[in-house]
């Protein structure tokens, strides 16, 4: 039976240097290939292989439309990138989009309705259905009072202009879709625009 | 035409637009074209990485590219560089224009129909010879109240009136030399303060990219449209495109590079006051809009695509009414809400002021930092009695009662301010599915991969949940202004605990089904007037075929030996077409103009046109087939195999635009709003129909106005997105630009004894501002008409929330507008600027 030798201090600082990638490289082994490694980084995986779900995704920023892929770990994202099949961005992304991992995750986003009364220094906490509720009972109040069936020459014109609606352009199809549907359709506003003209 | 199709440009003129810097990705495409031996020009006020990148970049004084371009023309049009054989077949470049019509050299600035009182034109003149031509619907500007109907018909009697010879003084061609005539490059340098030698060889470089072998691209942004003149500078482009043949051929064309994610989609599917979607025109209180009946005889062209108008509105009608709409009822067209004139954002924001607006829904927009005259936005917004805000944080408009400027310097405190308001948490891409259109017209689906926090939930959400509780209230109201929001179908399934409407199914009805039955439709040719068909949009028919299939999903690219119209990755509006006009991309035989620039051709075999795109034009009309005006032919019937640009009445690209512009058939140059000197060209100061609100609490001042001697001009980074509340509030970006700054040249500096760094006070008119001075040689000064001038530019992103923060730079600007966009004159201004700092309470430095 050979004796067990405990390893010295000398034995880890020589393997260490053994490993390290940059005596290697020195040496003139090549940094692209096995002088790029140590143990250390074999050890690396990548993060998106936690990933249990991906979807794709298209850059919420600007109109270019790059494509982008979204990582996600239970129900948690965890990753956004460039999607490499789209003929527009093929994986890339400029500063805006790359940042929209950190605009998902950034601590400034708000998960509460906020709301301040007429008058009311403060925002205050409310519950989603209380503010829901009563922007109905507003929006249906201002509409009550201020729709117009007729011009005083006849022409039916079923408006209000008392309410307006800003927005849209940073918002999906179907989402646009059902603003003017409701809005103009369904409640007659006018005042309907986004940042088309900005 | 696709960003990718950029990388075919034998030229490329960036204009209006820092394409390096504010769209990054579709900037490599314009470098793939210089890879390829492209020149790359980059004409603009301010070196930018676009001009450092450029072949040639070309300065300019801001608000003068009409000038400019107008020069182009000229140099074209002189010395006869344009390609003959396509702007002879397929533009008006012939046509006969009223014998009545006079230029603005004829008339101090101003065409022929100027209406003094009504400080508007007529547009009788400028009529092809004997014949009203209606404005194609899809250009259908703010406030058109004028009507032709019974006149147009004409246009199915015969072809329109033509000197093929070119030699007829009111032809077409021969009014455009007239009219650009004075824009000589003399002229241009002394207008634009861009010296000739400059300006010649960008002509001669443009013009060289032109002809059957080689094809050239304008790209431009905001830097047009956000001014009094914008259409008309977009409008000066498109003339250039059409004489040189460079429209709907590969590599050619003219590229809109616009700014949100779905800004093209909020445009097609309209949050919009003058349009319904498919660019169909809201009704009008004004004009004979009283029935279906009036709305479709008046709005209907007699020839072109347009001519199946009545298709498309029943079918949006039918899907919003759905069984409530009758024949008897014109599918309920007068639940519809009739406009009264201009509503959009700038007459808003006064009317909001003025108390006429009462309540607001502000949805994923911020109006205190991108809105026009921004400190007059602020007070106004205490004026409402409510405003709902959705975003994904704090904003600037939610917080305009204990942040805003009145409240700021002291005039206000919230206890005065009587707003109630609603900020409520927002779910972001990622975090619902949906689809975006981007600027190149291509729908794209995104999925939900993760839950929004906490509260926050979709638009979508927000929208469907408020309509379902509205039409609760007015489920018993028996009141016939009830009916319209009591028969709006709003029936889409929920998913989940949130009770998430299925985005899918909202996608389904734009595309439009059949009624009652509901299966898919595949293509907007098989839309009806009848009922019998339902459809929300009809331009985007074909994105969701089948019940299982949405083609906006899909993502399939091309390989590398592929055509490269990926017609497989997401849907192009319309019909998949990547390249729209694209029958012009071949010749009048229906042959490619080149093998080089080969995109669509006629297939004498099996009698249809093929090609690598979808094309653009009816699939079996053979190029020699011509109208049989013995029958008064109506639609598409009308128009000649040759005629390509199929939603212009008579099919042929518009050199001379006869109606649907407020400001005039060609453009002309006029002085921005507010300009540092006097128009060198015209007596006619600025676009004398431009939109002004010149009020108190908008103060214009009159041109060369001692106390604002500088041009200003706003623009964008690279690392913040518009209003910046999804930037500023996000570490990395803000990180990268972390605060307010504007450009000041050197020369500039020193006069009023600024150091880089320096805190200096931008002044106008309607406000201040302060913010730091960055000192640089990308901004110069001009010499025009033997003057100085010094130009400013100033980003407009930052505001007072989020990690990134700065002075509101549309607090400088002015609510004024072009006429027939209504958009704002934000990129060019004056103002005055001095060293120092505001004097605000409670300041740090
Ligand atoms: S990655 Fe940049 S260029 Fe691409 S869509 Fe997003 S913001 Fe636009």
């Amino acid at each position: 039976m050979k004796p067990i030798r405990r390893r010295t201090l000398a034995d880890h600082a020589r393997g260490f240097l053994r490993d390290w990638s940059l005596p290697r490289q020195f040496r003139g082994e090549s940094p692209y290939s096995d002088a790029a490694k140590s143990s250390g980084s074999a050890r690396l995986r990548p993060r998106l292989e936690e990933a249990d779900k991906v979807g794709t995704n298209i850059c919420p920023y600007c109109a270019v439309g790059c494509a982008q892929l979204m990582y996600a770990k239970d129900g948690t994202l965890i990753h956004v990138e460039g999607d490499p099949r789209s003929p527009i961005n093929q994986g890339t992304l400029c500063p805006k989009g790359a940042a929209t991992f950190g605009w998902l995750t950034s601590e400034l986003r708000m998960s509460k309705v906020l709301y301040r009364a007429p008058h009311s220094d403060r925002w205050e906490e409310r519950p989603l259905d209380w503010a829901m509720d009563r922007i109905a009972h507003l929006a249906k109040q201002t509409r009550d009072e201020t729709f117009v069936h007729k011009l005083p020459d006849g022409t039916v014109v079923n408006h209000t202009l008392g309410m307006a609606s800003l927005g849209g352009a940073t918002l999906d199809n179907e989402e646009n879709y059902l603003i003017k549907k409701l809005f103009s359709g369904g409640l007659g506003m006018v005042w309907i625009e986004n940042q088309a003209r900005v | 035409m696709p960003q990718w199709d950029l990388a075919n440009a034998d030229c490329i003129l960036v204009m209006g637009s820092n394409m390096a810097e504010n769209h990054p990705i579709a900037f490599r495409f314009a470098l793939q074209a210089k890879q390829k031996g492209a020149t790359l020009i980059h004409v603009d006020p301010r070196f930018t990485r676009t001009s450092a990148l450029a072949d040639i970049h070309a300065p300019i004084r801001a608000g003068t590219d009409i000038a400019f371009l107008g020069g182009i023309i000229r140099h074209i049009l002189e010395n006869d560089l344009w390609f003959k054989d396509y702007a002879l077949n397929y533009t008006n470049l012939a046509t006969i224009i009223e014998d009545a019509f006079e230029d603005p050299s004829r008339n101090d600035g101003k065409f022929s129909g100027w209406n003094e009182a009504k400080k508007s034109y007529s547009f009788e003149s400028w009529q092809y010879e004997g014949e009203f031509v209606p404005s194609s619907l899809a250009e259908h500007f703010v406030n058109t109240t004028e009507s032709f109907s019974d006149q147009t018909k004409r246009l199915q009697q015969g072809p329109t009136p033509k000197d093929e010879t070119l030699q007829h003084p009111n032809c077409v061609y021969q009014i455009l030399k007239r009219h650009f005539a004075p824009y000589t490059p003399e002229m241009v340098e002394r207008v634009t303060g861009c010296p000739k030698e400059t300006f010649v060889t960008v002509a001669d470089a443009l013009a060289r990219a032109s002809g059957r072998e080689k094809t050239g691209t304008i790209c431009y942004a905001v830097g047009w449209t956000h001014h009094s003149t914008g259409v008309q500078m977009i409008r000066a482009a498109a003339i250039i495109q059409l004489l040189l043949g460079n429209v709907g051929r590969p590599g050619g064309g003219i590229l809109a590079l616009r700014g949100h994610s779905s800004i093209q989609g909020s445009t097609d599917i309209p949050t919009l006051y003058n349009l319904l979607p498919g660019y169909l025109p809201q009704p009008h209180g004004l004009k004979p809009h009283h029935t279906l009946q009036d709305y479709i005889d008046h709005e209907t062209t007699p020839t072109g695509w347009w001519h199946n108008f009545p298709k498309y509105i029943v079918s949006l009608l039918r899907a919003w009414y759905g069984e409530a709409g009758k024949t008897e009822n014109g599918w309920g067209f007068e639940w519809l809400p009739k406009i009264m004139g201009d509503h959009s954002q700038n007459p808003m924001t006064l009317a909001i002021e003025d108390g006429l607006i009462k309540g607001l829904f502000l949805l994923g927009q911020n109006p205190a930092v991108g809105g026009s005259n921004a400190g007059l936005v602020q007070r106004a917004l205490g004026k409402l009695d409510w405003m709902v805000v959705t975003d994904f944080a704090e904003t600037e408009t939610a917080s305009f009662w204990y942040k805003g400027k009145p409240v700021q310097a002291g005039e206000l405190a919230p206890k005065d301010i009587k707003t109630e308001v609603f900020l409520l948490p927002t779910s972001l891409a990622g975090e619902k599915a949906g689809t975006f259109t981007n600027t190149h017209r291509l729908i794209q689906w995104h999925d939900k991969v993760v839950d929004g926090p906490g509260d926050s939930r979709s638009d979508l959400w927000f929208v469907y949940h408020l309509g379902r509780r509205l039409k609760e209230l007015y489920r018993s109201s028996a009141d016939p202004r009830d009916l319209p929001i009591r028969y709006l179908t709003w029936d889409y399934p929920v998913e989940g605990e949130r009770e998430e409407p299925d985005a899918e199914a909202v996608l389904r009805e734009i595309n439009g089904y059949t009624w009652p039955d509901r299966r898919q439709i595949e293509d907007f040719k098989d839309l009806q007037d009848d009922g019998s068909t339902a459809c929300g949009c009809w331009i985007y028919t074909g994105v969701f075929p089948k019940n299982d299939h949405n083609q906006a999903r899909s993502r399939k690219p091309d390989g590398p030996d592929g055509p490269g119209t990926h017609l497989g990755w997401g849907f192009a509006w319309p019909s998949n077409r990547r390249t729209l006009v694209n029958r012009a991309s071949a010749d009048p035989a229906g042959k490619p103009w080149s093998e080089r620039k080969k995109l669509a051709w006629w297939d004498a075999e099996k009698g249809e046109w093929d090609g690598y795109d979808k094309v653009d034009f009816s699939t079996q009309k053979a190029p020699d087939y011509r109208p049989d005006w013995s029958k008064e032919p109506a639609g598409m019937d009308a128009l000649s195999g040759t005629d390509p640009f199929i939603m212009i009445s008579d099919g042929r690209g518009a050199l001379f635009v006869p109606s649907g512009l407020k400001d005039g058939p060609l453009p002309t140059h006029y002085e921005p709003v507010e300009s540092p000197v006097k128009n060198p060209l015209y007596g006619q100061q600025h676009n004398p129909t431009a939109k002004i609100w010149d009020r108190p609490d908008n103060p214009i001042h009159p041109p060369g106005d001692p106390r604002y001697p500088h041009v200003l001009t706003t623009y964008r980074l690279t690392e913040h997105h518009s209003g910046g509340t999804p930037t500023r509030s996000v570490a990395s970006t803000a990180e990268l630009q972390p605060e307010g700054f504007c450009e000041i040249a050197p020369e500039l500096a020193r006069e009023l004894g600024i150091e880089n760094l320096d805190w200096v006070v931008l002044s106008t008119p309607r406000g201040e501002v302060e913010t730091r001075a960055l000192v640089t040689e990308r901004l110069q000064a001009f010499r025009v008409d033997g003057r100085l001038v010094h130009q400013i530019g100033m980003p407009w992103h930052f505001g007072w929330n989020g990690y990134a923060t700065g002075d509101i730079a549309n607090v400088l600007t002015a609510v004024v507008g072009d006429p027939n966009t209504g958009m704002h004159e934000n990129k060019a201004l004056t103002c005055h600027l001095r060293k120092g700092r505001l004097d605000r309470p409670g300041k740090g430095d």
